[in-house]
């Protein structure tokens, strides 16, 4: 699956998450909470593997504006995490479907 | 002031990805290209140095929930750079209108798989225990 995830940032430039989560639990029968948690954590790996060669070859990131604007991000990564103890896990299932659908009208809008 | 909106959709970002586990760049990206004018690659290059810090921050806070199962994580990060190699090329053989379309049709597909699933009646072993019951850092977990 991370090989099938990674064609996909490849061919499409979506982030990995935005195919293991649905992935993980509709293929591999994985709870909402614990498919979300494993796929920051598989994020994790890719993002830095990316980051290090676009940063470290070709010098495309911004170190400055990047670790500005991750500190509100990281708030607000904390806050996202705590609020999904505490809504029904389905709910995480619907959003996720809400973001796939529009991505999907994304990508066939030209 | 563009500095302030820009890292205050970067927390919407950060919120998005803690709820659903994505990395949040499909709003880093563009609060940094519309707001801050940079360009897209280095909108796209920046945004996946803040998903690497904004991951670790969240998978620490779902490791704390028990909700990280870090074998399977290491497995699909770690394979993921052959696919990457491969979308690659295959992107670049490809018409790209054929492949959005191909990936559109994916991810209504999916979200037609997440639906069903949010619709599905509950069985008698489909509860969600409550949070409290929860054990606070139970460690790695996994099906």
């Amino acid at each position: 699956m991370g090989t099938v995830a990674g064609a996909f940032s490849g061919l499409f430039g979506v982030g990995g998450g935005t195919v293991i989560v649905p992935m993980l639990i509709a293929y591999f029968a994985y709870g909402e909470r614990l498919a979300t948690g494993t796929s920051l954590a598989a994020i994790i790996v890719i993002a830095l593997l990316a980051a290090g060669m676009q940063g470290g070859i070709y010098g495309n990131v911004d170190v400055g504006t990047g670790l500005i604007l991750v500190g509100p991000a990281i708030v607000g990564v904390i806050a996202g995490t705590a609020i999904q103890q505490r809504i029904p896990e389905k709910a995480v299932s619907f959003l996720f479907a809400l973001l796939l659908i529009g991505v999907g009208i994304y990508m066939v809008v030209p | 002031m563009d500095l302030a909106i820009a890292g205050l959709l970067c927390g919407l970002g950060g919120i998005v990805a803690g709820l659903i586990g994505v990395g949040g760049g499909i709003i880093f990206v563009p609060a940094m290209t519309i707001i801050l004018s940079k360009g897209q690659v280095e909108a796209e290059s920046t945004s996946l140095l803040m998903i690497a810090l904004v991951s670790v921050i969240g998978t620490w806070r779902q490791r704390s929930y028990g909700n990280v199962n870090f074998r399977d994580a290491a497995v699909i990060g770690l394979l993921s750079p052959v696919g990457v190699l491969a979308g690659v090329v295959i992107a670049n053989a490809v018409p790209e209108r054929a492949l959005k379309i191909s990936f559109a049709m994916l991810a209504f597909y999916m979200a037609w798989r997440l639906l069903k699933r949010v619709f599905k009646t509950p069985g008698p072993g489909d509860s969600i225990p409550p949070l409290d019951t929860a054990a606070p850092d139970p460690g790695p977990t996994g099906p």
